[in-house]
């Protein structure tokens, strides 16, 4: 859980028994306990997959293909080429968590200070809102067709137009919590003492609006990781031989006929992966929530 | 109680208490009160005393997690325990209920025209377009001018005052035998305020409507209640007429609340009863002693062994809960309104 | 109201504009000469030429902008590289079914999730509230392209319940294309309404803990009325905005819906465009999909200015 040392600073000691309390809350919560256990083994199998991985991904074997489940030495059988589905998945899990945490590196990069200037200056706020406008007219899978054609497809170029994609929700959060935090005491303090807007906004308003970023980002992730899926699905992802989670769902679906539960596992782990990090983020927005009733 | 007929609504050891996360939360103590016909009744004290909860409880309107004691007799039906559907006959129709906030207590997306109406529509069984008329004639009643115009309005395009106004002809609408006003003006200037109390006061000459007013104003009290229920930490700490209470008040809370209070039989206006030092305690259970000892300059040990019992301090039906009650004790403040 | 919808015709004309801007920047970056990107089989200098001066391309930026709009106005989108047909006549062909599949998701996801979230809010706490949760969150979190393979494998092939694939057009046999088209709605249709069940939900436990809802009880309303009345026309103000929202999401799952099934629609002839580097069908697909979002959220605006009296009577957004 290291994510959440990040300091919350609404005031000095009162960040630490806010974040205690959070913490606290996490804790008691068991939907919050297990789906956090779940991403830490997904992290952990996902960093050391390539050693932990039964088969090297791309390891044919023609006398063996499409192997059903439970085969000696192949627990979740082989594909049309014979290579482990196993190895696979786990390295295709790998593949989804990077995308999911480039893209949404990406979105908030641009997103957070894009946001802050929208509540903070009110003279940007509209050129930015036409911007978000702008954005919102390309749906990620457009904007993934349209890098697809410029630059070819790629797991960057499918992180980078998820990521694009998501940036006008972070503006959308971020842009509200500024205009919260803005009309609050502590910073109307800060701003009659002189402080510069960028002192302000990086001292007093973006520690404190840590918290919805957080919370947006816990949502962002699982997003990306389908979207990966989808675009890898139609080939305009993760490029075959390297794995992907999407890719095996397509090659799944050309020999469903063959292997049905071919296209049973992949799409399995990509629904565990969202779901815990859905219901994890669920539980932090609880836990943040100083209303602390609603579930 | 003095009072020569039959009290319309009447209130017997009333307690309310709510089960939460951190433990039970003890909202209301015991609180006995009767309402005659026509009567004007004003219920002070802090925020927090359990007031709000008192009214709520009247007809049911408490969420589910409460837990209610005692009784509540309308017109000798008692309403605590009551089957829900016997309940939605008394609200609106019988008991009726006026809020704090007339910025978000009326529907934004509907007409003030519409919400009124659907009480009458609700309880009278009138069709939409008589009850439309009827809520033109209501707005009137209330001093709403243009009224056939404003009843196509939406909240928002209404003044806080109008709006509380509405609230108000939204409340009398079925001529309701009691009308409870929790904190009407607390949100309201002061020149809007005065309008607002004589509205209500109209409404008791015409209509016969006894009316709980509930406020943390003392002015409000002065203004217009007939009798005064002073409570603290939910319990009722002293009763008496409104003059009487004003000039002799017994309870030593009471007294505090006068004296923070600059200039009582005036609008106190936004000011609000904290100037007595320390905090209503938010308690779990409801001890057997004082529950003021803790801020009384006046507090000894008897204090803190028993609850006092409301009992007769003199006057005409003036009663309070307290060891040593004021004897003099006119506040400076009241030596210089004399 | 009018000067609320003024304001929003400007805004959406004004990104209108710049979305065509980004496409036509687009179109310049893409990799090698943009002539021999248009010529399709024909590759002569003569036709290079020709397509030139058809495409203005010899001249300045801005007056190819111009001329690019006007054509983009017209409809002419140019012919596809692969097949030589007009790009406006592959649009007529696939648009009617893209449309049938979204707003019959659109429907049947806001009938799902507008009544499971009504459901949690109202049963606060209790069994049915923890079914619709977790459903939703099931749902937000299954790629929904991989249940739509698992329909087609469990129940198409298997049971034969359902076509597996390909399209009747509606004038042609309504029935039989219901038939073709509900599974994949259906599929279609979770995703979404998963999300307006978590919005009707939060928005609703709001409403449900107002001071207009604490009014409309004390008033002695049942509570049906308390919640229709009261509760939903409040909280459909915030559903219709996040429907809004999701449209670019809508139009991404139509496309792999559409894959997946073998419908011939928008989604099916951009995959085919990108494999084929038939540019003049990509340019088409991204403006439109754009122009197509930027409308339908001005007239989710006006649906927005309906509902909310705020809004209808003053201009004043809530
Ligand atoms: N639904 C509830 N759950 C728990 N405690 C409550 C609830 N409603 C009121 N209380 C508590 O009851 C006490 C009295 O509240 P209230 O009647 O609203 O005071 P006031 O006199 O200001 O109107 C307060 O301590 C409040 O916290
Ligand atoms: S009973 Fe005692 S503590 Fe309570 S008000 Fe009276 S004197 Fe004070
Ligand atoms: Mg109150």
């Amino acid at each position: 859980m290291t994510v959440l040392t990040v300091p919350m600073a609404e005031t000095g000691t009162a960040s630490i028994t806010r974040r205690t309390r959070v913490l606290r809350r996490l804790r008691r919560n068991p939907l919050a306990v297990v789906s956090f256990v779940v991403l830490a083994l997904a992290g952990v199998i996902a960093l050391l997959s390539p050693w932990l991985a039964p088969y090297s991904v791309d390891q044919t074997d023609f006398a063996r293909t499409f192997a059903p489940p439970g085969t000696a030495g192949h627990l979740l059988g082989t594909d049309d080429l014979g290579r482990d589905v196993l190895s696979r998945i786990m390295l295709g899990a790998r593949a989804s968590l990077q995308v999911g945490l480039l893209a949404v590196a990406t979105s908030l990069v641009i997103g957070v200070p894009l946001g802050l200037a929208a509540g903070y200056f009110r003279a940007w706020d509209a050129v930015i809102s036409r911007f978000t406008d702008l954005l919102l007219a390309f749906p990620f899978l457009i904007m993934a067709v349209g890098l697809a054609a410029i630059r070819g497809a790629s797991l960057g170029n499918a992180a980078v137009a998820i990521g694009i994609a998501q940036i006008p929700g972070v503006i959308r959060v971020v842009r509200s919590d500024t205009l919260r935090l803005k009309s609050l005491d502590f910073v109307a303090a800060a701003v009659v003492d002189g402080a510069s807007d960028l002192w302000v906004l990086a001292r007093h308003i973006l520690p404190n609006a840590t918290s919805v970023i957080l919370v947006q980002a816990t949502v962002a992730i699982p997003a990306a990781i389908l979207g990966e899926a989808v675009l890898s699905f139609l080939g305009l992802g993760i490029q075959p031989p390297a794995p992907s989670l999407g890719t095996m769902l397509a090659t799944a679906q050309q020999f469903a006929a063959r292997a049905p539960w071919a296209a049973v596992f992949p799409g399995v782990v990509i629904m565990g992966l969202a779901l815990a990090f859905n219901v994890f983020g669920d539980a932090l927005r609880d836990a943040l929530d100083p209303k602390g009733d609603r579930r | 109680m003095t009072t020569a007929s039959a009290p319309v609504l009447e209130i017997r050891d009333l307690s309310v208490s709510f089960p939460t996360e951190t433990g039970t939360v003890s909202a209301v103590d015991g609180v006995s009160l009767d309402l005659a016909a026509g009567e004007i009744v004003g219920m002070v004290g802090e925020s927090g005393c359990g007031k709000s909860v008192t009214a709520m409880s009247l007809a049911g309107l408490l969420p589910s997690s409460a837990r209610v004691t005692g009784s509540v007799r309308l017109d000798g039906t008692q309403l605590v325990g009551a089957r829900e559907s016997a309940l939605r006959r008394v609200r609106g129709r019988e008991i009726a209920y006026i809020f704090q906030e007339p910025m978000t207590s009326l529907n934004p997306v509907l007409t003030v025209g519409r919400q009124i109406g659907e009480v009458l529509q609700v309880h009278e069984r009138m069709s939409r377009r008589a009850a439309r008329a009827r809520a033109v004639e209501l707005l009137t009643l209330v001093g709403i001018p243009s009224a056939a115009q404003r009843v196509d309005n939406y909240p928002h395009q209404l003044s806080g005052g109008m709006r509380q106004r509405v609230m108000i002809a939204m409340a009398v609408a079925c001529g309701p035998k009691v009308l409870v006003a929790d904190e009407p003006t607390t949100a309201l200037d002061v020149t809007v305020q005065a309008g607002i109390l004589q509205v209500l006061r109209d409404l008791r000459d015409r209509l016969g409507t006894s009316v709980l007013i509930i406020t943390h104003d003392l002015g409000v009290i002065a203004d217009i209640a007939d009798r005064v229920v002073v409570m603290y930490a939910g319990r009722v700490v002293e009763r008496a007429p409104v003059d009487d209470l004003f000039a002799h008040p017994r309870h030593r809370y009471t007294a505090g609340l006068l004296s923070a209070s600059p200039q009582p039989g005036r609008h106190a206006g936004t000011d609000r009863l904290t100037e007595i030092p320390g905090l209503v305690p938010v308690l779990a259970s409801q001890p057997d002693a004082c529950t003021f000892a803790d801020r009384c300059p006046a507090a000894d040990e008897q204090c803190r062994a028993a609850a006092p019992p409301l009992e007769d301090v003199g006057g005409t039906d003036h009663v309070a809960a307290c060891w040593h009650p004021c004897i003099t004790a006119p506040t400076a403040a009241q030596e210089a309104n004399r | 109201m009018a000067r609320y919808l003024l304001t929003r015709a400007w805004q959406s004309a004004l990104t209108l504009l710049l979305s065509t801007i980004v496409v036509f920047v687009g179109v310049r970056a893409l990799p090698g000469d943009p002539a021999l990107a248009l010529a399709g089989e024909d590759r002569s200098p003569e036709a290079l030429e020709a397509i030139r001066r058809h495409y203005g391309l010899d001249q300045p930026l801005p007056v190819q902008f111009a001329q690019y709009v006007e054509r983009m106005a017209q409809g002419d989108f140019g012919v596809s590289i692969r097949t030589g047909t007009p790009v406006s006549s592959m649009l007529t062909t696939a648009l009617p079914v893209t449309v049938e599949l979204s707003v019959l998701a659109i429907l049947i996801a806001a009938a799902l999730g507008v009544g499971a979230g009504v459901l949690a809010a109202v049963r606060r706490g209790r069994p049915a509230e923890w079914l619709a949760n977790g459903l939703a969150l099931i749902g937000l979190s299954v790629p929904h392209f991989w249940l739509g393979l698992l329909a087609i494998l469990y129940l198409s092939v298997a049971t034969g319940l359902f076509p597996a694939s390909g399209f009747v057009p509606i004038l042609e046999d309504p029935v039989d294309n219901l038939h073709h088209i509900v599974l994949p709605a259906v599929i279609l249709g979770t995703g979404l309404a998963a999300i307006i069940m978590r919005q009707t939900r939060s928005a609703m436990l709001d409403s449900l803990s107002s001071d207009y809802v604490r009014t409309a009880k004390a008033k002695g309303l049942r509570p049906r009325a308390v919640i229709t009345r009261h509760a939903l026309r409040n909280s459909l103000i915030v559903v219709v905005t996040v429907v809004g929202l999701q449209l670019g999401g809508l139009i991404s799952g139509a496309v792999v819906t559409e894959q997946i099934f073998g419908l011939p629609g928008f989604g099916k002839m951009t995959i085919d465009a990108v494999f084929q580097r038939d540019y003049p069908v990509i340019q088409a697909v991204v403006l439109l999909t754009a122009a197509a979002y930027i409308v339908i959220n001005f007239f989710v605006d006006l649906l927005y200015s309906v509902i909310d009296p705020r809004i209808r009577v003053t201009g004043d957004p809530a």
